[in-house]
């Protein structure tokens, strides 16, 4: 179909949301190098982060060819009401059971995004999709891997891991807050939807979990934590940005 | 990346690196290191071969623990995508270069949670160098081009050792530091061309670097039997003031290429003796440093136990008591 204006916004929408989140998770996971619990956990979180980065870095591209400016004017000048990032992804790396749990939650949504957009009729981002699907797999890969073994661990590490699913359960929830073009993606064949997109995670993520042995926190109990993807951001993302910019801005102009 | 190895022990005239070995077996040793043989995890060793090698390999492994920390505080502050995906690459395979090298050390006996806590509780040393703030980008950029280029030198003469498990694991981790040099030296040469601001950081880097660099490859050695020994043994492979020469004949010209200074008057080469002149480093600070009391040693090893200490649940739950480590990864 013939895509309209309000399709191209919604289009760049979906896409400054994915880029961000990417850019924002790929900062967090490489903060863990130098300081995992196992030399091996710094090497996989920075093999992840090195990924995500990637990754935003080809989204913010695919922006570029919409129009908007390019990739390293648009991450590193914006400020925190300027991202799109849900409010997961933004949170300090905190203890590693935190970081493994949202890298869990976090990854599989990001997966199902992936395969869902495998079949986007936006061919530039269908074609983005085909090419990060084999790393992402890697990324849940890591991420089964390390509940299940903690899940039989000690009782500390179920503890641990069980109760930072349930804490943060609906700040994962707000990876699927919807944007303002929710209907011409889908009309477009461009997108599922977070709607579409939630409903298969919780799927996904609720047989994994019963099958580690972890409860599973309920749908209807749980209020999402929404705002990211309209520019309401914790505390702990403008730090970041802060951080992430400081050498960029002595000079914007200058080539690094 | 890496320093020099600081090899303690011995005095002059005191033969204590064979004493009590057998004489048959000692000089089947001496003959397959002669010839060239490596020597690997099962064969007959002297003991004193086995304690310098760990010694040595375990400060290895710890330097590149501890070498991610001052890079690592720049990745977070990398300006752009590409410098931001090139420095979390470079400090990755610092990180798996100690998987690599713990790994090697332990095939001689000596557990990677005995090697860490050795570490943590100032038991065991790493490389003066990193014992020195990372104060801006540009810090990172000559640590990454001319700290590595210093471990290049050390390593490839390392890498033509006696021991099987280390020379191994050196050639691989030789192969991905000449890509840090790359990376480094490409950062330095944005720099160095950059704006007004970009040079006056790089240059203020290299002054501040300067004096470590001088110091990275240890004093001058003192000419003992027991350093003898070791270089017949192939665990020292060159002396330290060689090492210097061969990295100021390197890299000095390649940074005064760029229009960069280095802050000793008296460095130049002697077009005689091709031997490079220099102000000898002060001695009295690289010893000050090495026991402790560098800019950044505290904050360090501060890190590392935080670090370890933060991670002791999950390393208890994944804990096999069962499972003990036998082969080398390389």
């Amino acid at each position: 179909m013939e895509l309209t204006e309000r399709h191209v916004e919604g289009l760049k929408e979906l896409l400054y949301k994915m880029a961000d989140d990417q850019l924002i998770i790929g900062h967090r996971n490489s903060e863990w190098t130098g300081l995992g619990p196992i030399l091996e956990e710094d090497i996989a979180f920075s093999s992840m982060a090195q990924d995500k980065i990637g990754q935003s870095h080809a989204l913010f591209e695919l922006l570029n060819g919409l129009g908007e400016n390019e990739p390293d004017i648009v991450a590193f000048t914006r400020n925190s009401n300027q991202f799109h990032n849900c409010q997961l992804v933004e949170l300090p790396i905190g203890e590693y059971d935190f970081s493994l749990v949202r890298h869990f939650y976090f990854d599989h949504a990001e997966a199902l995004r992936f395969e869902a957009l495998m079949d986007s009729s936006f061919e530039p981002l269908s074609m983005i999709a085909r090419k990060y699907k084999g790393e992402i797999k890697y990324h849940t890969l890591h991420a089964d891997s390390w509940l299940k073994i903690l899940a039989k661990g000690t009782e500390e590490s179920f503890t641990r891991i069980q109760n930072n699913i349930n804490e943060f359960f609906p700040h994962a929830l707000g990876i699927f807050e919807q944007g303002d073009y929710e209907k011409e993606l889908i009309e477009a064949d461009i997108f599922i939807g977070e709607e579409a997109l939630r409903t298969r995670w919780y799927e996904k993520i609720s047989a994994l979990l019963t099958s580690f042995g972890y409860s599973v926190p309920a749908l209807d109990s749980a209020t999402p934590i929404y705002g990211g993807r309209k520019g309401v951001h914790t505390p702990s993302l403008q730090p970041l940005l802060d951080e992430m910019t400081e050498v960029f801005s002595i000079d914007p102009t200058a080539e690094w | 990346m890496y320093g020099n190895a600081y090899i303690e022990g011995g005095s002059d005239g005191v033969n204590t690196l064979v004493a009590g070995e057998d004489p048959v077996k000692l000089a089947e040793f001496e003959a397959r290191i002669a010839a060239g043989d490596k020597i690997e995890p099962k064969d007959w060793m002297p003991k004193e071969y086995k304690k310098q090698l760990v010694r040595m390999i375990e400060q290895h492994a710890h330097s590149e623990v501890i070498g991610a920390l001052p890079e690592g505080t720049w990745i977070t502050r990398a300006p752009g995508f590409r410098r931001k995906l090139a420095l979390m690459a470079k400090v990755q395979d610092e990180i798996g270069h100690a998987q690599l090298l713990y790994s090697a050390a332990e095939t001689l006996g000596k557990s990677r949670e005995d090697m860490i806590n050795d570490l943590i509780n100032g038991k065991s040393k790493y490389s003066n160098v990193f014992n020195y703030p990372a104060v801006t980008w540009a810090d990172s950029a000559v640590i990454a081009w001319l700290i590595d280029a210093g471990a290049i030198v050390n390593q490839l003469a390392n890498s033509k050792g006696s021991y099987g498990p280390y020379v191994r694991a050196l050639e691989r981790i030789c192969a991905e530091e000449s890509f840090h040099l790359k990376y480094g030296h490409d950062n330095v040469v944005f720099l160095a061309t950059g704006t007004p601001k970009q040079r006056e950081m790089v240059q203020d880097a290299l002054n501040r670097w300067w004096e470590p660099i001088m110091h990275f490859f240890g004093p001058s050695d003192k000419a003992s039997q027991h350093t003898e020994i070791l270089m017949r043994w192939k665990v020292k492979m060159a002396s330290n003031d060689d090492m210097r020469q061969t990295y100021l004949d390197m890299y000095v010209p390649k940074i005064w290429d760029l229009g960069l200074t280095l802050p000793d008057p008296n460095l130049k080469k002697n077009e005689e003796t091709g031997k490079w002149e220099y102000t000898e480093p002060n001695w009295d600070v690289f010893k000050q440093v090495i026991s402790g009391n560098g800019p950044c040693n505290k904050e360090r090893l501060a890190v590392r136990r935080m670090a370890e200490e933060k991670g002791r649940w999950v390393r208890n739950a994944i804990l096999r008591k069962e499972a003990s480590y036998v082969t080398p990864l390389s």
